[in-house]
C-alpha cells in the first residue's frame, strides 16, 4: 500500500516538474534564440538557420552595432532619463507615502489627498489632450517633457504606502517623544525600515523608464532625442512598414525574411543588459515588497 | 499643538506631488472638452469652434467603430481569462515543490519577461513567429504547414493574447503565491490524518484556499475590458492584421496623431475613459462590498 502510494507520488511530482520546466523555457526560448542569433554568421541567420546556438559564432554584429553612434547615443539618452525620472520618483514617492501612511487624525486632508490620487490614476483625458498639455507647456522636443509628466507613479505611492503602515506604530511614538521631527523620523526610520518595498518601488520606476517608447515617439520631434526603446521601435515599424504597404503575403513573407536579422538582435540584447543587470539584485525583494505592500490591516 | 505642527509638514510632503499630477493628469482633462469642438489647432481651445456632440455622432457611424470596439472588448475579456487561469495553474504546480532552490530558480526565470519592453518583445516575436522562425519550424516536425501569422486575422488574435500570458504569467503568479502560502499547513496535516490524497487535498484545502484571490482578482480585472494593451498591440500589429487587432487606442493615435484629427480622435479616446472609469469604479465597489478589498 504505502509503496505504491510512494510510487504514484513521485510520478505526480516528476510530471510536476516537467510541466514546470516546460514553463520556464517558453520563457526562455525566445530570449535565448535572440542571444544565438545575435552571435550567428548573418547568412545562415537570414536564411532562419540559427535555433538555440549561434551558427558560426561570431561578435561581427556586436562590432557593428560599436559604429553605430546613434544608437550609443539613444542609448545615453535612456540612462539619463533613468537617472532623472528615477531620481524624482524616489523622492516625491517616499515624501507622499509617508505623509499619507498617517491617518485622517493625524493629518487632516490625508482622504483628500487619497481620493485625488485614485482619481487621476483611474481617469485620463486620453493621448491627444495630454499631448496638447505638454505642448502648450512647451516641452516638446525636451528631456523633461520624458521626465516631469510622469514625476508621481500613483501606484508605487500606494505600494509603499501600504508597506509605512505596516511598520509598528510604536516606532513613530517613540520617535516623536524622544523629539525627532517628521522628516527625521520619514529618512532616518521609516527609509531604511521599509528596503524592501523601496526596492521594489525603484527597480518598477527604473524599468518604467527605461522600457518607455511611446511618449519619446510623440513628444520628440528629432531622432536625435529619441530614447533607446523609441529609437528601436522605430527600426521596427521601418522594417514592418516597408513589408506591409500593399504587399502580397508572399512578398510579405519575402521581406521579412531579408530583414537585418543579426544587427536587430544585438541592438535587443545590448538593450536588456541594464535590466538584466539590475533584475537578480532586486528581484530577491520585490516579491517580499509587492505581497507586504498589498496587505492591509 | 505638536499634531498641528506635524500637519503642515506633511503637507509640504505631499503638495510637489500633487502639483505634478494636476498638471500632468488633470490639466489634460479639461483638454479634453476639444472632444466637443471642431479643434483647429491655430486657433486654439479658446478659438475652436463649438459643436456638441457631432464627433461621437460621427464615431457611431464610421463603419471602423463597431469592429474597432468589438476587437478591443474581444482581445482584453480573452486576455483576463488568461491571465487569471495560467498563473493560477502555474502558482498551483509550483506550489508542490519543495526543492526551495528550484522553486528560487523557476521564479527567477518565469518572472523576467515582465521587465523586458514590448518594444524589445515584440521585435523578437517578429522573428520567433516569422515564416523560417522557431514556431513554423516546430509546426513543420509535426507536418503542419508554415503559417504567416502576422498576415492572418485568423491566427493574429491567438499571437497577442498568447504573448501577453507569455510576459505576464509569472509576475501574476506572485499574488496567487503568498495566498498560497497563507493557507494554514494544519490544515494540510489535518487531511493527511483523514487520508486524503493530494488530488483531494488540491480540492478541499487548496482550491477554497486561494477561492477568494481568484475571485478578487477576476472582479478588478472588470476595470481592464476597455484595456488591451496599446504597448503590445502598437509594436506587433500592421495594416494587414487591423480588422482583428486594431483597438480603440491605436485607433485613437492614428486618427489624432498621425492624421491630426484631434477632435474625433479625443471624443473617441474621451468615450473610452469614461467607460473604463464606470467598470473600474464598478468593480472597486463590488470588490470591497464581497471580498473586503479596500484600495487604501
Amino acid at each position: 500500500m504505502v509503496g505504491r502510494a510512494n510510487l504514484s507520488n513521485r510520478v505526480l511530482d516528476t510530471t510536476i516538474l516537467i510541466a514546470l520546466i516546460v514553463f520556464s523555457l517558453a520563457c526562455l526560448v525566445p530570449i535565448l534564440h535572440t542571444v544565438a542569433v545575435s552571435f550567428s554568421d548573418k547568412a545562415a541567420a537570414d536564411a532562419g538557420r540559427v535555433l538555440l546556438t549561434p551558427i558560426n559564432a561570431t561578435t561581427a554584429s556586436y562590432t557593428k552595432v560599436l559604429d553605430d553612434s546613434q544608437f550609443f547615443h539613444a542609448f545615453y539618452i535612456s540612462i539619463k532619463r533613468v537617472v532623472l525620472g528615477g531620481l524624482l520618483n524616489f523622492v516625491l514617492t517616499v515624501m507622499m507615502a509617508y505623509a499619507l501612511s498617517k491617518d485622517s487624525k493625524q493629518f487632516g486632508m490625508r482622504n483628500v489627498y487619497m481620493w485625488f490620487l485614485v482619481f487621476t490614476m483611474l481617469f485620463s483625458g486620453g493621448i491627444v489632450p495630454w499631448f496638447m498639455t505638454i505642448k502648450s507647456y512647451g516641452l516638446l522636443d525636451s528631456m523633461w517633457a520624458l521626465v516631469l509628466p510622469h514625476a508621481v507613479q500613483v501606484f508605487n505611492v500606494i505600494l509603499l504606502m501600504n508597506f509605512f503602515r505596516n511598520l509598528p506604530k510604536e516606532l513613530s511614538e517613540a520617535a516623536e517623544i524622544d523629539g525627532a521631527g517628521p522628516w527625521y523620523i520619514m529618512a532616518r526610520l521609516f527609509v531604511p525600515l521599509s528596503l524592501p518595498a523601496i526596492a521594489t518601488v525603484t527597480l518598477f520606476s527604473i524599468v518604467f523608464h527605461w522600457n518607455s517608447f511611446f511618449d519619446g515617439l510623440i513628444l520628440m520631434n528629432t531622432q536625435d532625442h529619441y530614447p533607446l526603446q523609441t529609437y528601436i521601435q522605430t527600426l521596427v515599424a521601418q522594417l514592418s512598414a516597408q513589408a506591409m504597404t500593399g504587399m502580397s503575403p508572399d512578398q510579405l513573407a519575402e521581406a521579412m525574411a531579408v530583414s537585418n536579422r543579426t544587427f536587430n538582435a544585438a541592438k535587443i540584447i545590448i538593450s536588456m543588459i541594464p535590466i538584466l543587470l539590475i533584475y537578480p539584485f532586486i528581484q530577491r525583494f520585490f516579491v517580499h515588497g509587492i505581497t507586504l505592500g498589498s496587505v492591509k490591516e | 499643538m505638536r499634531r498641528k505642527k506635524n500637519d503642515l509638514h506633511y503637507n509640504v510632503m505631499v503638495l510637489p506631488g500633487i502639483a505634478f499630477l494636476a498638471l500632468f493628469s488633470i490639466v489634460p482633462m479639461f483638454y479634453a472638452i476639444m472632444a466637443f469642438q471642431n479643434f483647429k489647432p491655430g486657433r486654439g481651445i479658446s478659438g475652436s469652434e463649438w459643436i456638441g456632440l457631432e464627433n461621437f455622432t460621427y464615431l457611431f457611424q464610421l463603419p471602423d467603430s463597431r469592429q474597432i470596439f468589438f476587437n478591443t472588448i474581444f482581445l482584453a475579456v480573452l486576455k483576463i481569462i488568461a491571465n487569471l487561469i495560467v498563473p493560477l495553474l502555474f502558482a498551483l504546480l509550483l506550489n508542490e515543490v519543495r526543492v526551495r532552490f528550484l522553486r528560487k530558480w523557476i521564479q527567477t526565470i518565469v518572472y523576467l519577461p515582465h521587465f523586458l519592453s514590448w518594444v524589445l518583445l515584440a521585435t523578437i516575436f517578429f522573428d520567433v513567429f516569422s515564416l523560417d522562425g522557431i514556431v513554423n519550424k516546430l509546426f513543420g516536425v509535426f507536418g503542419i504547414d508554415p503559417v504567416l501569422f502576422y498576415a492572418s486575422n485568423k491566427w493574429f488574435p491567438a499571437i497577442i493574447v498568447g504573448t501577453d500570458v507569455w510576459k505576464e504569467f509569472g509576475f501574476n503568479a506572485i499574488v496567487y503565491l503568498a495566498a498560497l502560502t497563507g493557507i494554514n499547513p494544519v490544515l494540510y496535516e489535518a487531511a493527511d490524518i483523514d487520508g486524503a490524497s493530494r488530488f483531494r487535498q488540491l480540492w478541499h484545502v487548496t482550491l477554497p484556499g486561494v477561492r477568494t484571490t481568484v475571485v478578487l482578482l477576476g472582479t478588478l480585472a472588470l476595470g481592464n475590458v476597455m484595456n488591451a494593451n496599446f504597448d503590445q498591440i502598437f509594436n506587433m500589429y500592421n495594416p494587414l492584421v487591423y480588422q482583428s487587432a486594431d483597438i480603440i487606442d491605436t485607433y485613437v493615435y492614428r486618427v489624432g496623431l498621425n492624421d491630426l484629427q484631434y477632435s474625433l480622435a479625443t471624443a473617441v479616446g474621451l468615450f473610452k475613459s469614461v467607460i473604463s472609469f464606470i467598470l473600474v469604479v464598478v468593480s472597486y465597489v463590488l470588490a470591497s462590498r464581497f471580498a473586503n478589498y479596500r484600495i487604501f
